[in-house]
């Protein structure tokens, strides 16, 4: 296969407000390669997407398509698509209540000359196309009644019979087994074959390495690099992706190891899990110690503390909770058990946006007490001056509406609402993500002040340096499983052997 | 400029300017009649009862107040509203004269069963038909306007049915002159010098208010109502709070069909409560509240039902009949809801930045 | 070389829709079989009380194909019996008052439908207002409407062209029987049947054979998918409420043919039964399942039971609502499970 350049993406950038989303990036793709798109949460590998995809306006840098002349910007998915740029996201974007040939076919029927569907030249064509592929299934089916695996087949089919030269996927084996992800790497190769260029982003190490042929490594906004696959061991990926730089900041964790063996067991879980987002695992917590979730994006570290929490029910295994036995049904069993969770997605699960800073801080409190104790209004103020003190929330004042403050100082108020309530146990998942390096310290800070104070941690984050810098003890995710516990002394190289797991780690 | 943005933002900008408006057409009407350009303010006492149009309007808005009590909840909380509230009044009403006049009996100079029977009835029917809507919406997750379509039209049939298909008069009157006997007519006529049902509503609004004032209530309305994942993770059993709301709905919906039917000591199927529930959607999108849910405003809603009132009153002043009435509540809810529609704003902000921009283009041009 | 596709589960089940079509079809037969077997003796066994419940719902079924493309998408229109008396009115009063003809009246309904269903549609289509707050409003507005034109119950006069169609009987060469008296009975059909029936095909074959049908349902399937399929969401919702209105007065018209008259509180809850005709007849409310041949069965289910109620002659009429909302209810209840039941298994 001759390399020639399908698409170049020279110097993209674009700022949010207040974030420089993509600064200066560039990505190359050759015809007929899989090229993985790598970079944790925030690397900004979405954002690069949506840039190309017409669904974000980048602010500088130039793309241009083979064929084409000039620089081009697309200003919608349609308009990409025409240009023969496509993309299969992990939501599958069709339509379920429609037959497998319709969802091929739809918005671009054949038509009769009577300007009426065409069924028969329809459904002939969707089994031609399938059959291109290598599927032999009865196309008059609807969607919804294949599997999610063949689900994305039909949409990459679908994207692939629209006469198309680059091929988005967006990590579409998240939600895939296996034996799954197997049959998706095949079709694939033989994309590749004919000439498709493919857009890889995904979470999994191993993935890359089984189907990709370049590497492009985002970090913060920023290229990291552009690598073939065989100069990039795994453990190096890893280091790429995460950073290895150390931002200079004065160690904040006490000296010498503290030997909490003898301390009262907090969190004893055994064998609990929940049915396809993190398999049975155990856990025990003491009193005073933080426990570090590491692994990659998607590897269940956050699911494993909502099992725990009860966000999303465990479905077996036993949570002892002070040496006593509990169920967690819902959230607020766990709050009483002395409980707290903060979520790693904001916006959705953190901020009740239209309500004011005290509302937020004082909401957790409020609905542990019960809806006859309301908080009088001189407890909710001083409760709220208190935090907004102690956590130096930037707000004009107690009664400004969340929403109007930065990601900063929403995480700041959301850590508030659980501190009010005096938990015994906290759950962090990613309190550092998208917020300044000053209130990233600051957090972490607050971390190692609160398992001192007696209480029990669970830390999550995507940077590696913060974990080591907050947590007594780590547990290692890898796709959905819990692999391993790492103690003692806590390296980076350690770490990252870790998560990159198996194959060729140093 | 500031200063008039501010006075638009504030929380009840939209209900007391559409008061002020209604009261304006009302003076406006009454020097064209050749009346006192104050007739619509003037209150007077007779035969010991007061007197005077807002006074009639405070009286005959009170089933709407009443409703809207609930109704603002209902909305906060699941972004849907109730549908059902004028057949609950009804069905209420008659299950109420059923229990006082007795199955079956068309009218009655006594009653069959205490009044407090018939009263305490009369709420635990609208407590039921509110408990059956919510748990359609919060256990089974059926659209709120779909979930109380069954009662829509279910209600009013069910109350013939507890009727025997007839109209049940309850012919028994108050007398305070010798004996301190209470009548079924007590809910719709005066107690000293005072309409009942503005008591009644009162009543009802103060509750309402204490209740919000003393519990966290009102918080985790919102915060369900705002963001029902962040609730749940907070703490907060959205479920219940959206049944405990549709319940409050319901229980305010009876109280509105006793006052409707205490005003005319009947019960009537086919007419108590009929378009109540546009009203009371009406008074809360009037109140300032979004009928997409989230944060609400009682005081709103309240003024908001009076406003409605106000209209009616005036639009009957003026000639409109009752059935013609509806016409003109349909277009200021369409201009309401339009004005509240997101594609909107985002075209009014958009030909603002427009005109903003060939603004100063022009000024550059000039300089 | 591997064939994957061989290797792929392909997960089939017993489609839950299809499951609710068959539930419907068959409390049909169950509740017209025992009608049957209850009130032979009032002549239910006849192919004329068949005949009759599509008399009778003639206009219902047309409202009922326009509700069910509504519902496709994932809205609702409760604003189809405001208009239908608005529709009928305007033929009553337009033919007795105004001395304007059939033919330009019935043009103008159909003129109104469209304009009042485009309104409709561009609120919830382009600006995104829940269905259920434009339609109350657009019922309340047409409800008053009619009012404004009349408040008196106006007859059809007997003179009209409209009056002549009315009355047309078309006999069907088949199925007669006897009466008592020993006069032969010939089965009929009105005009009004005849019309809803071609109303009936003709959405069904628009569901299934044109680019718009098949929008519907993409839309009412998902509407990010539709938007990322090249659909123009807002536009294909617009038209569904177009056609829902149109469809609306053709059955005002159907309906008019009935009652031959105008009254601003006729067809009261007539929404309530199209929508119910169509939730039995296994439209999801949450769109993008359903077709007319359900909503068919739907209309002649709703038919049968206020058939049944009238037959039995001491029942409370509203007895016939009670049951409908029941099983509407029931449906909902249905759909809502079978929602749940298919998230647990994803």
């Amino acid at each position: 296969m001759e390399h020639s350049v399908v698409l170049t993406m020279r110097g993209i950038s674009m700022t949010f407000p207040g974030v420089k989303a993509l600064d200066n990036v560039d990505l190359t793709l050759y015809k007929g390669e899989i090229h993985a798109l790598m970079g944790e949460n925030g690397a900004g590998k979405s954002t690069l997407i949506k840039c190309l995809t017409g669904i974000n306006n980048f602010e500088a840098g130039e793309i241009h398509l083979e064929g084409i002349d000039g620089p081009i910007r697309n200003h919608s998915t349609l308009d990409a698509q025409k240009k023969g740029i496509s993309t299969v996201y992990q939501e599958v974007n069709l339509c379920p209540n429609l037959s497998v040939a319709e969802n091929l076919y739809i918005g671009r029927e054949p038509l009769t000359k009577f300007h009426t569907i065409d069924r028969k030249a329809m459904v002939a064509g969707a089994k031609r196309i399938m059959a291109d592929l290598d599927f032999d299934i009865d196309v008059t089916q609807n969607l919804e009644n294949y599997s999610l695996a063949l689900q994305q087949m039909i949409a990459i089919a679908r994207a692939v019979d629209m006469d198309c030269k680059v091929l988005i996927l967006d990590e579409p084996t998240s939600s895939l087994d296996d034996n799954e992800v197997e049959k998706l790497f095949t079709l694939m190769r033989k994309l590749r074959d004919q000439g498709v260029s493919i857009v890889f982003v995904t979470h999994f190490l191993e993935q890359v390495y089984a189907v990709c042929d370049r590497i492009t490594v985002l970090r913060n906004g920023q290229l990291v690099g552009e690598y073939p696959i065989a100069e990039l061991p795994r453990v190096k990926l890893v280091a790429a992706m995460m950073g290895k730089d150390f931002d200079d900041l004065a160690a904040i964790k006490p000296e010498g190891e503290v030997d909490l063996s003898g301390a009262e067991m907090m969190i004893d879980a055994k064998g609990l899990s929940h049915k396809g987002t993190i398999k049975p695992f155990d856990l025990e917590i003491r009193k005073g110690e933080v426990v570090g979730l590491t692994g990659l994006l998607g590897s269940g570290r956050s699911e494993l503390a909502r099992a725990i929490y009860g966000a999303d029910k465990a479905q077996t295994g036993t949570l002892k909770v002070k040496g006593q036995e509990v169920k967690i049904n819902a959230p607020i069993d766990a709050m009483n058990q002395g409980m707290g969770l903060l979520p790693d997605d904001r916006k959705a699960e953190g901020i009740i946006a239209d309500l004011s800073v005290r509302e937020n801080i004082i909401l957790a409190l409020q609905a542990k007490r019960g809806m006859g104790h309301l908080l009088s209004h001189a407890e909710q103020e001083e409760l709220a001056d208190k935090y907004i003190e102690m956590l130096q929330i930037k707000t004009a004042s107690k009664e400004t509406l969340i929403k109007q403050l930065s990601g900063g100082n929403q995480q700041k108020v959301i850590l508030a609402r659980w501190l009010a309530t005096d938990p015994d146990f906290l759950i962090l998942d990613e309190p550092t993500r998208g917020i300044d390096v000053g209130t990233k310290t600051e957090i972490q800070k607050l971390v190692i002040q609160l398992a001192q104070e007696g209480k029990s941690l669970i830390f999550i984050s995507s940077e590696v340096e913060e974990m080591l810098r907050t947590c007594n003890r780590l547990a290692v995710l890898r796709d959905g499983e819990k692999v391993g516990e790492l103690d003692g002394e806590l390296t980076q190289e350690r770490v990252m052997a870790a998560i990159a797991g198996g194959g060729d780690s140093e | 400029m500031s200063k008039v943005r501010k006075l638009t933002q504030m929380k009840l900008f939209l209900p007391i300017c559409c008061m002020i408006l209604v009261m304006l057409i009302n003076v406006i009407s009454d020097v064209a009649q050749g009346n006192g350009a104050f007739n619509f303010f003037s209150i007077s006492i007779n035969n010991g009862l007061l007197y005077g149009r807002i006074i009639d309007i405070l009286n005959r808005g009170s089933e709407v107040a009443i409703l809207a009590i609930g109704m603002t909840l209902v909305v906060s909380v699941s972004a849907g509203t109730d549908i059902s509230v004028g057949s609950v009044m009804s069905l209420s009403a008659c299950f109420c004269c059923m229990l006082l006049a007795g199955y079956g009996v068309s009218s009655t100079n006594e009653f069959a069963m205490p009044l407090i029977v018939g009263v305490i009835g009369c709420l635990a029917m609208g407590a039921l038909c509110g408990a059956f809507n919510g748990t359609l919406v919060a256990y089974l997750n059926v659209q709120p306007m779909v979930a109380t379509l069954i009662l829509y039209s279910a209600a009013r049939a069910i109350g013939l049915l507890l009727c025997n298909n007839l109209i049940v008069y309850v012919r028994v009157p108050s007398d305070f002159t010798n004996t301190f006997f209470v009548g079924y007519d007590i809910f719709g006529s005066y107690i000293g010098p005072i309409p009942t049902p503005i008591i009644i509503t009162a009543v009802c609004v103060l509750v309402m208010t204490l209740v919000l004032k003393k519990t966290a209530l009102g918080l985790s309305v919102q915060s369900v109502g705002i963001n029902r994942k962040a609730s749940r993770i907070a703490g907060l059993n959205s479920q219940r709070l959206i049944l405990l709301c549709y319940i409050i709905c319901g229980l305010c919906a009876g109280i509105a069909g006793l006052v409707a039917s205490s005003r005319i000591t009947s019960a009537d199927s086919n007419n108590i409560g009929l378009n109540y529930e546009m009203d009371a959607i009406l008074a809360v999108a009037l109140g300032g509240n979004s009928l997409g849910g989230g944060k609400f405003n009682l005081a709103g809603s309240i003024i908001g039902a009076y406003t409605i009132q106000a209209i009616t009153t005036t639009m009957y002043n003026m000639g409109v009949s009752t059935s013609q009435a509806p016409v003109f509540k349909a277009i200021i809810v369409i201009l309401i809801v339009v004005i509240q529609a997101p594609p909107f704003k985002a075209f009014m902000a958009n030909r603002k930045a427009k005109r903003d921009l060939k603004r100063a283009a022009k000024e550059a041009a000039s300089v | 070389m591997n064939k994957p596709a061989n290797a792929l589960k392909e997960r089939r089940q017993i489609n839950s829709n299809t499951l609710l079509l068959l539930i419907t079809i068959a409390l049909f037969i169950v509740m017209y079989v025992v009608g049957c077997i209850i009130y032979s003796s009032k002549g239910f066994t006849h192919l004329q009380t068949f005949l009759n419940i599509l008399i009778n719902n003639a206009g219902l079924l047309c409202v009922a194909c326009g509700m069910t493309c509504v519902m496709l998408t994932g809205g609702i229109d409760i604003s189809v019996g405001a208009l239908i008396s608005l529709d009928c009115m305007i033929l009553a009063q337009g033919m007795s008052e105004w001395g304007l003809s059939t033919i330009p009246l019935c043009i103008l309904v159909l003129v109104i439908g469209v304009v009042f269903g485009m309104f409709q549609g561009f609120c919830v289509g382009y600006l995104e207002i829940q269905p259920f707050i434009v339609s109350m409003a657009g019922m309340f507005f047409c409800r008053g409407m009619t009012a404004v034109i009349s408040t008196n119950q106006v007859s059809v006069p007997a003179d009209s062209l409209f009056y002549k169609w009315a009355n047309f009987k078309i006999e069907l060469p088949f199925g007669g029987y006897y009466n008592k008296k020993g006069i032969l009975q010939v089965p009929y059909i009105r005009v009004s049947v005849v019309i809803a029936l071609i109303v009936l095909l003709v959405v069904f074959l628009l569901l299934r054979y044109t680019k718009f049908g098949r929008s519907l349902y993409a839309v009412g399937g998902s509407e990010q998918s539709a938007a990322m399929m090249g659909l123009n969401v807002k536009n294909t919702k617009m038209k569904a409420y177009m056609l829902s209105s149109f469809l609306c007065s053709i059955g005002g018209i159907c309906y008019c043919l009935n009652t031959m008259s105008g009254s601003v509180s006729q067809a009261t809850g007539l929404e309530m039964d199209a929508i119910a005709s169509s939730v039995i007849g296994g439209t999801l409310l949450t769109g993008g399942v359903g077709n007319v041949i359900g909503s068919f069965f739907g209309v002649l289910i709703n038919g049968t039971i206020s058939s049944l109620v009238k037959t039995n002659g001491k029942l409370l009429s509203s007895w016939a609502n009670i049951a409908t909302a029941a099983l509407l209810c029931f449906f909902i209840v249905l759909q809502s499970i079978f929602a749940v039941l298919k998230d647990r298994k994803k």
